[in-house]
This record gives C-alpha cells, structure tokens and sequence, in this order.
C-alpha cells in the first residue's frame, strides 16, 4: 500500500461511523478530569490551592495539563479528530443527499406484500383516472412521486421526508459552525475587569483596566471610546424572612456613561448587562470602600482615598490594604478590617452579623518599614508584603489595633500623625468585554436545534400505490406499502391512512380491506 | 400564612410518597403475579407449545413457551393471562394517578409560597423534576402500554423524594440575583423535562438488556425470566427507549443552549467550562453517543442500550453529586 492508499485508508477509517462514535465516547470521558480538579480558566485560585494541599501531586496532574483540561494539546485534539472525521462525513453525504433531492423515488418493488403497512383495497372505475387519484393525494401529502408501469401492473411511487437528511447535515454542519466561530471569534475579542468605587469614572482605555485578556487578534484600537461614571450602587437585603436573613435581593450599579460626548442614564443589574460602544458591562461583584485621610504629624494630607475592601464572608466582612509611599518619616502599610454591622463574638473576635453598612467600624494594623515598591515588580494593591516591615499595632504588639467609626479621627503610633475615617462608599466591580462573534454562535446553536428537531422527528419514507387489474374484469385491486428509511413508528397508520382517503376520493363507493400486514416496521439502514 | 402554604407542601408531598409507595406495591405483586402465571401457564402448555410454536421456537433452540415475538407484536406474545391488565395493575396505575395528583398541589403550594416558580434550589427541582418523570410517564401510557414500569418508575421517584425531602429541603427563601431571571424558569424546566424523558428511556433501556440476556441464552435461569415473558421482546423495547431518549435529547440540547444564554447574561460568557457545564456537556455527549451507536454497525442492540444506561447515571450524577460536592459558578443547591 502505497503513501496515498494508506491516506486513503486512514481517512477512511477517520470518516466511518465507528470512529465518529469512539471519538464522541472519548470526548465525554476526557472532559471529565477538568470537573474534578479545579482549572485555570475558571478557577485560578483553585489551582494555587491545590498546589498548597498536594505538593507533589499538583507538579504531575500540571505536567499533563490536568489543570487546563480543555485547552490541552489531548482534549484538543480528540475534538479537533472528532470535527475532521465529522467534516469527511457530512461532505460526502452532502453530495449524496444532493444527488437523491434532485432523483425520482426508486422503482415499484415487485412484490409489496412484506413491506410495511400492507395492505390492498378494491375498486372500479377508471384505472388511469384511479391512479392519478394517488398520485395527486399522495404529492398533497409532500410525497415525491412517479408513475411506473410493468406488465401486470401499472404503480406511483412516491418518497417523503428529505427534509431529515437536510435537517441531519444542517445540525452536523452548525456544529463545525459553532466551533469555527469559537475558535477565531474569541481571538478578536477582550475582556477585562474594573473596580469603580462610587463617584469615579471608568475611561475604557487598556491603562484603566485592573486586569485584561485580550484574544489573539485584539488590537487597541478595538477599545471604544466611552466612559462610565458609578453614581450610586444599591443593594438589598431581605431582613423579613428569618431562614435567609441577609441574604441580596438585589444589586444595582446606576450609572452614567458618556460616548461621543452624549451622555445618558444607565443601569447594571446582575442579570442585565449594559451595552455600550459594542461592549457589555457585566456587574461582577461589589463591596464597600471607606474613605480613609492620613495626615502627617505637620497636618498635611499625605494619603487621602476611597479604598476598595474585599468581602470575605456573606456579611461582608472585608479586608483592604492601605500603602503610604511618601510623607511620613518611613514607608507606611495598613491592613483594614471593615465591619459594615459590627458585633462581637464570645472570644471578643469582632464579625459583622448583616450585610448593610448599619453600624459600620474599620479596624487597622499600621505597618512600617518598605512597601517592596520601588523595585518595579507590580504588586497587588490588595495585599501587603511585611516580611520587610514592623507591626505596629495589633497582634502580638500588645498595642490595639486602631478602630474607626465614620467621623473619627485616631492617631498612628509614635506620633506619625492621624487617621480619619470620612466615610463608607459602595464599589462595584465590572466586567466589561466584547465578543463580536457571539451573535453568530446563536445563531449556529439554533441552526443545530432546528436541524435536530427536523432530523429526529421528520419520518422519512417511500409509499407504493400499485394497481392490478383483477383477472375477472371486475375491476381492480390496490396494493399499499410503505418502507421506513431510519426510525418511524408511524409508518404502518400513515400507509393505512393513505389508503383509505384514496379510496374515499375515488367516485365509485369504497372497496372493502382485504388483507394488512401491520408489524413488517423494518428500517432499511439498520 | 406564607409558612401555612410551605406546610402543607410538604405534607402533601409526603402524603404522595405514601401513595407511591401503595402504588409501588401493587405494581410489584402484579410483577410477581405475572412470573407465577407464566410458571402455571408454561407447566400446562409446555408439551403443546412445543409443537404450535414450534417454528418460531427452533432457530432459539429453546423449550420455553414462545420466546421472542417478531419486531412490533409488542406484548402480544406470551401467555393469554398476561394481556388482560391485572387489577394490581390497574389499582398501581389509579394509585400513581392520585400521587401524582398530590405531588402536584403540592409544588403548586410551594410554588405560591416563595411567590416564585419552585424549582429554584435542590429541593424544589427534586420535587418538580419527579412530578415531571411522573407526568412523562402517564402521559406516554397514553400512547403506549409501559405500564410495567409502574415498579421502576415509582421505585425511583420514591428514592428522588426520599433522599430530597431528608437532605436538600430547605424552607423558602428568596433568590439570590444570579438567579433572578426568566432563564432560570426556562433552562431548569427545561432541564427537568429532558431529565424525566432520560428516566423513563433508561429505565425501558435496563430492562432490554435484561431481555437480551435472555433472548441470547432462553434456558438459563438468569433473573426472573419468566416474568419478562410477558414484557415486550428486546428489538420493540429498544425502539421505545429510542424514541424516548430523543426526546430527552432534544430537551437536553435546548438545556444546554439556553443555560448558555443565561451564563451569558449573568456572567458575561457563555460557556467557561464551569463543573456543572462540563457536566452538562458530557451527558449531552453521551447521549450523542448512544444515537450514534444506533446507527453503527455492532452497536445496535446491547451497547447502546449501556450507553443509554450510562447517559442517565451521568445525569443522575450531575444532579445529585456535582451540584452538592463539587464547587462552581452554580451554587444554587441551597444547601
Ligand atoms: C461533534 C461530533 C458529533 C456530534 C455531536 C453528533 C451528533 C449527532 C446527533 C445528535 C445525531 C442525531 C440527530 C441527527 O440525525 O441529526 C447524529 C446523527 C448522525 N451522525 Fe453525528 N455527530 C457528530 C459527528 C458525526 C460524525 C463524525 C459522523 C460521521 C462519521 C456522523 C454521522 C452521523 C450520522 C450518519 C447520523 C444519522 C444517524 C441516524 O440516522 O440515526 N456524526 N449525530
């Protein structure tokens, strides 16, 4: 076997039903892992934590790529086999189906009696005129059809259901859409994230984002040019059913955006992305951002802001980090605790028992010494590095932590200066991106919906009428028959109906049924 | 008043299991009432069969009164007593009815309590999702007599319940705003439907392959084989599960593409390989698989008949595992 018969050969196998069925089989099984560990693509987090429980199993799992499961060269390429082998089946079937819509139904068989539905009928009359009557019921019906005539006997035949091979290749071709507008749609995509407190305007440029992923064929100038300002974010908590006491109901970011120098109202709920520039802007999360002014012994403002703090419980117990670079005689770091309904618990831990800011407190462990910086590494403003760094208050330092409520001002250890406590703020945290292929992947997801339905439900099958004259010329003998091509129960009553409505058309009074033969359902493709 | 309606779910909803567990019963004695008069009938006609069906009975080698009957005879075969319904039986299919019934003012009442559809955490889909694997099952005794079922069916809702009304019940709570959507009215029931059509096709698939063990060797005393005499032969049963688990299927492609759109919605992508995505995805797999396999050479018959099992396990897995143990993005189990 030459190179080329062995491509030959190696196609063919790709292309053969077995194959298409191991490769699905397969499939199923290898998206499995990615549901059991967690995976980089959702669940960042996730995997460092594995890293930290199982120290020597994480390197292995991550050598095989178990921690991005369905973007590994193996889950990849059992798909991308799956779709090869699914477009070298369709092609050829495409054109054989080209083919059979543009052919006559096949020849009467010869015998119909062990078809299914069997069944005759007697008549007078006319037999072209008898004919003819089937033929015109059976091409109301959406039946093909085509008149045969052989010595004893002169027969339609007619065939139905094309629509369910078209249906069939309409779904198996939606699903190479689908996978093609997946693939290089996202590449002209982005996504990107964006913490606004309340009052501070987002301008949608790549240097506002606090974090962006880009696809593969993104460039800047796809950004368009909008701002949004967060004018007010609301939540609401359910206080009256004591089984779900804090729990939201709901979340609000009212905002204002501004493009090509309009500006408008707008509102982002949970469920209710807003559309702006050819993006949408998705609320992710939120959470409160007191406002916090630290002055130094002099009396001047060295820090002043609204500082996100991140919730870590569903009452929103959160923690934030406050870096002071300059204006104090050291480096300055402070790690807050915010109790938006403070209360305290039997060991005098404080926690926050409702999620409203109804008695709020912020607590802070001052820090001095290097903040790391200056040496050009990015650092998280969510988190502090105090390896390098003296506490201060709270811990073990035997001082108390310092403790706000909003209007008060405390002073910093050694007689740095002062901290205020000015007031709490909401933030919400966005989602903002752009997929411009999204639309089409509907639209193929419809494509393979309708081609289902049409190829599941649609029968597909061939009807004989076929007229016999009797011997005794009396009249003439009607054969029906049908022959089911895939899955259809119906068959047996669709030929029993076709019969008995051709009957009832003819102008002489109805024969009588002689013979059926119900139960002959066998599908021909079997 | 609001926790009154919530009582009286719960209580209806147990009266149903009550009842359910009455009508598994008499689905059971008339499973055993069927084996018994097959044994009678067989002691009594074995030496006339022998000759009468002889022709039928030859190319299966077998003794036992008519094995097989032809493609779509249905339960015609067997012995006379067995056509005529039993009163157990009937007495099992008017117990499923009132159940049903109860079940359903039942997860009304649960319904108008939270003022919201009741399928919105764990406890409510068990309640709704069983109510729809009852209701899919009545409704297709209509048009086919799988009332033999009977035992499977109120067997396993019965377990469904059991399992839900002890670990998931939650009382009512409002929905988190992830939740709030008409997508989640739509993707779940949705869901719910394609998982009763995947219960019944299953179950029709388990006993095929129980039929075709029994087919392929007659005189083995493998199971209570005279019992499955009276059933319908393993092609007809493999027919049925088809045309029901594509049903399923249809319902569980609409699933998967509307829990993308509302994914889309409240997360801002449609598909990111969340746990219970992934899931989703597999069955939808699976079941690909299985439709597949019935058009593959060598496949038809038993294997697809696993593959078919295996699709439900999958989904009974998703369900019932992946929501509680495993961590996503869908955290709506209430638990
Ligand atoms: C992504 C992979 C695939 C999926 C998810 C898939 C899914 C399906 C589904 C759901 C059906 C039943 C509905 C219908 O007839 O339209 C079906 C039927 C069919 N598929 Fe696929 N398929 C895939 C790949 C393939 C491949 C690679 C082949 C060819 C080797 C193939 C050949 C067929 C054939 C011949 C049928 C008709 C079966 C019948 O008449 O019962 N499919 N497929």
């Amino acid at each position: 076997m030459g190179v080329v018969g062995w491509l030959r050969w190696f196609w063919r196998q790709l292309s053969s039903m077995r194959t298409a069925l191991f490769l699905l089989l397969l499939l199923a099984l290898a998206a499995v892992p990615g549901s059991l560990v967690p995976q980089r693509s959702s669940d960042p987090n996730g995997v460092t934590q594995y890293f930290v429980d199982n120290p020597t199993l994480a390197p292995i799992l991550d050598s095989v790529q178990m921690f991005s499961v369905y973007s590994s060269v193996w889950f990849s390429s059992i798909y991308l086999l799956l779709f090869i082998s699914l477009v070298g089946c369709v092609i050829p079937r495409t054109k054989h189906h080209f083919d059979a819509l543009r052919s006559a139904p096949p020849k009467t068989p010869a015998r119909l009696e062990r078809l299914g539905g069997f069944t005759t009928r007697q008549a007078e009359g006319d037999s072209s005129a008898i004919l003819e009557s089937a033929r015109t019921i059976l091409k109301k019906s959406g039946y093909r059809v085509r008149l045969f005539q052989d010595a004893r006997s002169t027969s339609v035949s007619a065939e139905r259901g094309y629509a369910r091979e078209t249906g069939n290749l309409v779904f198996h071709t939606a699903l190479v859409g689908i996978l093609v507008t997946v693939g290089i749609g996202g590449g002209f995509g982005y996504a990107g994230q964006r913490v606004v407190v309340e009052g501070q305007t987002f301008v949608n440029t790549l240097l506002a984002f606090d974090s962006f992923n880009p696809g593969r064929f993104f460039s800047d100038d796809t950004l368009a040019p909008f701002t949004l300002r967060l004018d007010k974010f609301d939540a609401t908590y359910e206080t009256k059913n004591l089984n779900a006491f804090g729990q939201p109901i709901d979340y609000s970011a009212h905002v204002t955006t501004a493009e090509d120098g309009k500006e408008s109202d707008g509102e982002v709920k949970v469920n209710s992305p807003l559309k702006i520039g050819g993006s949408d802007v998705y609320l992710l999360g939120n959470g409160y951002a007191p406002t916090l002014t630290v002055k130094n012994a002099q009396g001047d403002v060295v820090f002043t802001d609204s500082v996100p703090f991140l919730p870590q419980d569903a009452n929103l117990t959160s923690l934030g980090v406050i870096k002071i670079t300059d204006g104090l005689p050291e480096q300055v770091g402070m790690i807050g605790f915010f109790y938006p309904t403070q209360d305290v618990g039997s060991n005098g831990a404080y926690f926050s028992s409702f999620p409203e800011a109804e008695y709020p407190v912020v607590t802070l462990n001052v820090y001095e010494g290097d903040l790391g910086l200056d040496k050009g590494v990015p650092t998280s403003v969510y988190s502090l590095a105090t390896d390098k760094m003296t506490q201060l208050t709270g811990g073990k330092t035997g001082i108390d932590s310092i403790e706000l409520k909003p209007g008060e001002t405390a002073e910093l250890p050694n007689g740095m200066g002062t901290v205020t406590l000015d007031g709490i703020k909401r933030f919400a945290s966005f989602d903002i991106h752009r997929d411009p292929t999204q639309a089409w992947v509907l639209v193929f997801a419809i494509l393979v919906l309708g081609g289902l339905l049409t190829s599941l439900f649609i029968p597909r099958r061939r009807v004989w009428v076929k007229l016999i004259e009797n011997a005794d010329g009396t009249g003439v003998t009607l054969e029906y028959a049908g022959l089911a091509r895939g899955d259809d129960p119906r068959l047996d009553d669709a030929v029993a109906e076709i019969a008995d409505k051709h009957i009832k058309s003819l102008p002489t009074p109805a024969g009588k049924t002689t013979t059926t033969n119900p139960g002959a359902n066998t599908p021909d493709d079997a | 008043m609001m926790e009154t309606l919530e009582q009286y779910s719960i209580l209806l909803v147990y009266s149903a299991m009550a009842i359910y567990a009455l009508a598994f019963i008499s689905f059971a004695l008339d499973l055993a009432k069927r084996s018994s008069q097959m044994k009678a009938a067989a002691a009594v006609a074995a030496p006339v069969t022998a000759e009468l069906v002889g022709a039928s009975v030859s190319g299966r080698g077998g003794a036992v009164a008519a094995p097989a009957a032809p493609a779509g005879a249905g339960d015609a075969s067997g012995v006379d007593a067995s056509r005529k319904r039993s009163v157990t039986l009937r007495i099992g299919v008017a117990l499923t009815i009132l159940g049903f019934l109860l079940q359903l003012v039942g997860v009304v009442l649960r319904g108008i309590a939270a003022g919201r559809v009741p399928w919105a955490n764990m406890y409510e889909f068990s309640i709704t999702g069983t109510l729809l694997i009852m209701a899919v099952f009545l409704v297709v005794l209509i048009r086919e007599d799988l009332r033999f079922l009977g035992t499977f069916i109120t067997g396993l809702v019965l377990i469904l319940l059991g399992v839900s009304t002890v670990n998931y019940y939650v009382a009512v709570v409002p929905l988190p705003p992830a939740l709030e959507s008409a997508w989640l009215v739509i993707h779940v029931f949705v869901a719910s439907l394609g998982t009763a059509f995947f219960a019944l096709g299953g179950a029709l698939s388990g006993i095929q392959l129980l039929q075709n063990r029994r087919e392929a060797s007659p005189k083995s005393r493998f199971l209570n084989f005279r019992l499955l005499d009276t059933l319908p032969d393993s092609v007809r049963l493999e027919n049925l599960a088809y045309r029901i688990n594509i049903v399923g299927f249809v319902f569980w492609t609409f699933t998967l593409i509307a829990g993308a759109v509302w994914a889309e919605r409240a997360w801002g992508r449609y598909w990111g390989w969340d746990t219970k995505e992934v899931w989703t995805f597999i069955i939808w797999v699976i079941y690909a698989g299985y439709i597949h396999a019935r058009a593959t050479k060598g496949w038809r018959g038993s294997r697809s008949a696993w593959l078919a099992l295996i699709g439900f396990a999958a989904v009974l897995f998703n369900f019932g595992v992946v929501n509680v143990f495993f961590k996503g993005l869908h955290a709506y189990s209430g638990l």
